[in-house]
């Protein structure tokens, strides 16, 4: 099957295997000088966000998930986790990147560099 | 087809936002295509809240009217951020403070106003900011920035005795803070009260806590680059760490004064809202409307609505012609309203006035030709006539009885005078912000609007200042025939599952769920509410306790990794150290422990604990092996610490033990879950030192040997002294009722519900029945949960410090390595 190209200026990151990040909770990873935060849900969809919320910086992957959506750990702010859109509150909406699993497990994203 | 009319709002603020939202939702709202220029970068938010975030009853989040996400629903252009900087009317267009310019068919200018400062020396630097430390307080902005400060201020000064004042001030004290409160005239709220009525209020202000400095002017500003004080005309000086100045507002008017629209104090506009130019209308508190600027909302939101018509509604007739206005100050606790003229005009002005000054009532009635001009109602009280018909007599002009005195009591008066909501009119203004008639509620309750939130949003009822909703809601039951049909999603444990708590305790029982998850297949078709989950998690440990299926994910993360989150994701470690007696030994280990790992800050904390602060997340199981000491459990829903004094050991005075049993005390409960954070205090005699009465669970020496124990007592956002549960003669009597206690209130406390709310909700004498009197019969089975509850502690970090759950537990950011192009699969 032909890859699907990457577009230009976009870079591929491995993430290592999807066991590094429990069933519902989330990771930071660093991708070189970028953070983005990493969840699995418990129904084994990956979703990847910028890692800082937009409000005052609190580490997503730590927050609670489930149903799509991300509580931030400090103040309780929702977004959702496919659109990064704002729930309830007023912040700008979180930057989303594309996730998947390869063939052995590993956690691809793709960012733009 | 037409072209969309373009239309411009200037303002993103109450009116501003309100009146798009007026015209989206009109017919004709489609012909226009609407820009709004705000320049405070958010969506819209309810201004008139800030006094609620400023006092903590309110977070800045639940303020919002209209989030982001509204605004492109809708499809209005908002530029959040974007003041406009300079307006050309003659060529039909506005600048953007980016250069830009907007045109416009038609523009609207809701610009508001801003604080006005006073001419104090040193307030203001040479850059144009305040000095560090004074605030003005008009935007959320502004609210976030005195909450920041005020975290680490002990003494306020708030300049202004008007109501943005007075509500400033009685939030601090809510914060805890040593508020004073200065003000030029020799009177409170001087604009809306006369002297007896400011007197009366001068008492309630005081008894809430607040310092008053009547009769005061300010003059400079005590500090360089940071204020420490003020100084006053008369020489004298006060030292705080926090000063708001609350002195007026003056509308903002410099854009249309630039652009030579007539201005006097607002913006001229005439009975159709418009300016003194083609095409350009203004509403709100920038504007002017027959010599008169408004500083309510409810003016402004008429305006708004009067405005909306006639731009959907070519045919509309409709035209502004000034609003009378009432006010009620929104300060818990203190009821008072006013309208209207304070004092007589002229000797054929009546004026009825009835006073009790020692119990904080004072209410005064100006009567004008048979009709009400204007009162002041202070306080509540029983069997008088409810403020919101007062309000309405105003607002009408209806004739008043002959009778006066039925104007204040009705009742003692022998009239059968409308006395409570029920029997008010249909058309009486329950909701004076947005003008909201009775009839207009009970019209949407029979439309199928039965709960609190439902009702509100239909028909904006409640959504200004927020004080009548009490009213709407006995409306609510009055029309639900008594069936209170409302918002039972306020009684669910959890927002997910539409149970309360005793009844999902026995549905999670009978069917065995055992896991948060399994709770979700079972009883919520498997949507796993994030908002639920932790509150599911404490509920399942406390019914199955040891047989709990735990999922990490369920918890916060303070209680996956077992320490406490800190604003820049850091954590803070805090060692258990019982009853706050602690040894040479530990003490060296700590410090050793601090050394090692560079702890940034180590804190004694108000609990009697050592607290290491600033912990990145992987150091946390090294520290935790290197300290060897049981957790302090400072992160989580759990009994905390126990506070001790010296005691009869030591201290002179002491008449029991205090110290011997609050170690024990905390030896047996260390760790519990609870519904929320417990924290504890033993006494050793009434003196208090360790503040026993004031904390969840206290207990409290006293003469011949006998301990108090004293439940559902704060000293936190909220101060309350706890209610005496009963009296008992040993330590282990001690530890047995609050035990007992504990069990109870992890049963039957809704989800961080702290035991002094749970405490009021229930009852002491409720409480003393159950758990002294054994009325229900249940106290041994109290104390058998309770005591399983202890047997199946176990020390997180006894097993997590040498053997993570999962392999990255305490990773704070794990790395990752690039793919070359290509061979991403
Ligand atoms: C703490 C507090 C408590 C209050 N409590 C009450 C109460 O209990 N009851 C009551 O009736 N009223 C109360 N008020 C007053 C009420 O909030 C105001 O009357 C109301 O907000 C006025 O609406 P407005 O649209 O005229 O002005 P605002 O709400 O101030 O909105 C004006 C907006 O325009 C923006 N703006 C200004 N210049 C420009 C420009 N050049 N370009 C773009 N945007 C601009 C401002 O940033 C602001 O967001 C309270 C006010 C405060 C501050
Ligand atoms: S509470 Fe009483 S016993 Fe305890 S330290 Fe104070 S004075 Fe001494
Ligand atoms: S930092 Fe995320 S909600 Fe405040």
């Amino acid at each position: 099957m032909m890859k699907a190209p990457l577009p230009p200026g976009a870079v591929c990151y491995n993430l290592g295997h999807i066991s590094r990040i429990p069933r519902g909770e989330g990771r930071t990873y660093r991708l070189r000088d970028r953070l983005v935060a990493v969840f699995r849900s418990r129904s084994e969809e990956l979703f990847a966000t910028q890692a800082d919320c937009p409000h005052r910086g609190g580490p997503l992957a730590d927050g609670i998930i489930g149903d799509g959506t991300v509580i931030c750990p400090l103040h309780a702010f929702k977004f959702n986790l496919r659109t990064g859109t704002p729930l309830g509150n007023s912040c700008p909406s979180l930057r989303t990147y594309p996730v998947r699993l390869d063939a052995d497990g590993n956690i691809l994203i793709t960012v733009d560099d | 087809m037409t072209r969309k009319q373009r239309l411009v709002v200037i303002g993103n603020g109450m009116g501003g936002a309100r009146l798009v939202e007026e015209i989206v939702s009109r017919p004709g709202g489609e012909h226009y295509e609407i820009t709004v220029l705000g320049a405070e970068p958010y969506g819209n938010y309810n201004r008139i809240l800030l006094s609620g975030v400023l006092a903590g009853t309110y977070c800045p989040e639940q303020i919002f009217l209209h989030p982001l996400a509204w605004y492109e629903q809708h499809d209005v252009r908002l530029c959040a951020g974007q003041a406009a900087t300079r307006l050309d009317w003659q060529s039909h267009r506005v600048q953007i403070a980016d250069g830009s310019w907007e045109p416009y068919d038609r523009l609207v200018i809701a610009t508001g106003s801003s604080p006005c400062l006073p001419l104090l020396l040193n307030l203001v630097r040479e850059d144009g900011q305040l000095i560090e430390g004074a605030f003005t307080f008009r935007t959320l902005d502004d609210c976030q920035a005195i909450l920041a400060h005020s975290s680490h201020a002990r003494r306020a000064a708030i300049i202004g005795g008007g109501l943005l004042g007075l509500e400033a001030a009685s939030g601090l004290v809510k914060r805890g803070l040593e508020v004073h409160l200065i003000h030029r005239a020799p009177h409170l709220l001087n604009l809306q009260l006369d002297a007896a009525g400011s007197a009366v209020l001068a008492r309630l202000v005081s008894e809430q806590g607040v310092q008053l400095h009547l009769s005061k002017e300010t003059v400079a500003v005590l500090g360089e680059d940071r204020l420490y004080g003020l100084r006053f005309s008369d020489g004298s000086e006060l030292a705080c760490d926090l000063c708001i100045i609350a002195t007026g507002t003056r509308p903002n008017t410099d854009l249309a004064r630039a652009a030579g629209l007539a201005v006097r104090r607002g913006i001229v506009i005439d009975d159709d809202l418009a300016c003194s130019v083609p095409d350009v209308f203004a509403l709100g508190e920038c504007a002017e409307h027959r010599g008169q600027t408004y500083g309510l909302v409810a003016p402004v939101w008429e305006q708004a609505r009067i405005l909306a018509e006639r731009l959907t509604d070519s045919a509309s007739q409709k035209q502004y012609t000034g609003s009378a206005i009432s006010t009620r100050l929104k300060v818990s606790g203190l009821d008072l309203t006013v309208m209207g003229d304070k004092e007589p005009a002229s000797s054929t002005d009546e004026v009825v006035t009835y006073a009790e000054p020692t119990r904080g009532i004072y209410k005064k009635l100006i009567v004008r030709e048979g009709r009400l001009q204007g009162a002041i109602l202070l306080g509540d009280l029983p069997g008088s006539m409810p403020a919101a018909r007062l309000v309405q007599l105003f607002l009408r002009g209806d004739p008043l009885p002959t009778n006066r005195a039925e104007l204040l009591f009705p009742c003692h008066a022998g009239s059968k005078q409308a006395l409570s909501v029920a029997e008010l009119p249909d058309d009486a203004q329950i909701c004076n912000c947005n003008g909201v008639s009775k009839g207009a509620i009970l019209a949407a309750v029979r439309a199928g609007k039965r709960s609190l939130q439902a009702l509100c949003e239909a028909t904006r009822a409640a959504t200004g200042c927020g004080s009548c909703k009490s009213q709407v809601q006995e409306l609510l039951v009055l029309a639900c025939e008594g069936e209170v049909a409302e918002d039972p999603a306020v009684h669910y444990y959890v927002p997910a599952i539409p149970l309360t708590k005793p009844e999902l305790v026995r549905v999670i029982k009978e069917r065995k769920l055992r896991s948060v998850s399994a709770v979700f297949q079972a009883l919520a078709d498997g949507r796993e509410d994030p908002t639920s989950k932790a509150g599911l998690a404490s509920l399942l440990k406390t019914i199955w306790g040891k047989d709990y299926q735990d999922e990490r994910d369920a918890r916060f993360i303070n209680d996956r990794v077992h320490a406490n989150i800190q604003k820049d994701g850091t954590f803070s470690v805090v060692p258990r150290i019982y009853g706050g007696v602690t040894t040479p030994e530990q003490l060296r280990r700590i410090a050793d422990v601090a050394e090692k790992y560079r702890v940034p800050l180590v804190k004694i904390t108000g609990g009697q604990r050592i607290d290491l602060v600033g912990v990145r997340k992987e150091q946390l199981p090294a520290i935790w092996k290197d300290l060897g000491m049981p957790s302090g459990h400072a992160y989580t829903k759990a009994f905390r610490t126990c506070k001790t004094c010296l005691g009869s050991d030591f201290c002179r005075y002491g008449l029991g033990d205090s110290t011997a049993l609050g170690i024990k005390i905390e030896r047996r409960y260390q760790g519990i879950e609870m519904p929320h954070k417990v924290k504890l205090a033993t006494a050793g005699c009434p003196r208090n030192c360790s503040e026993a009465t004031t904390k969840d669970l206290g207990a409290v020496a006293i003469e011949g040997g006998r301990w108090e124990i004293y439940v559902g007592g704060a000293a936190g956002s909220r101060v309350r002294k706890g209610d005496l549960l009963c009296t008992v003669a040993t330590h282990e009597e001690v530890l047995l009722y609050m035990g007992r206690f504990m069990q109870y209130y992890r049963e039957n406390a809704k989800y961080q519900e702290r035991s002094y709310d749970f405490v009021e909700r229930v009852g002491i004498e409720h409480l003393r029945r159950v758990l002294v009197e054994d009325a229900e019969g249940i106290c041994e089975r109290l104390d058998r949960e309770i005591q399983a509850a202890v047997d199946a502690y176990v020390d997180p970090w006894q097993r997590e410090a040498e053997q993570p759950v999962t392999p990255t537990q305490f990773s704070q950011a794990l790395e990752a390595v690039p793919v070359p192009l290509g061979a991403s699969e």
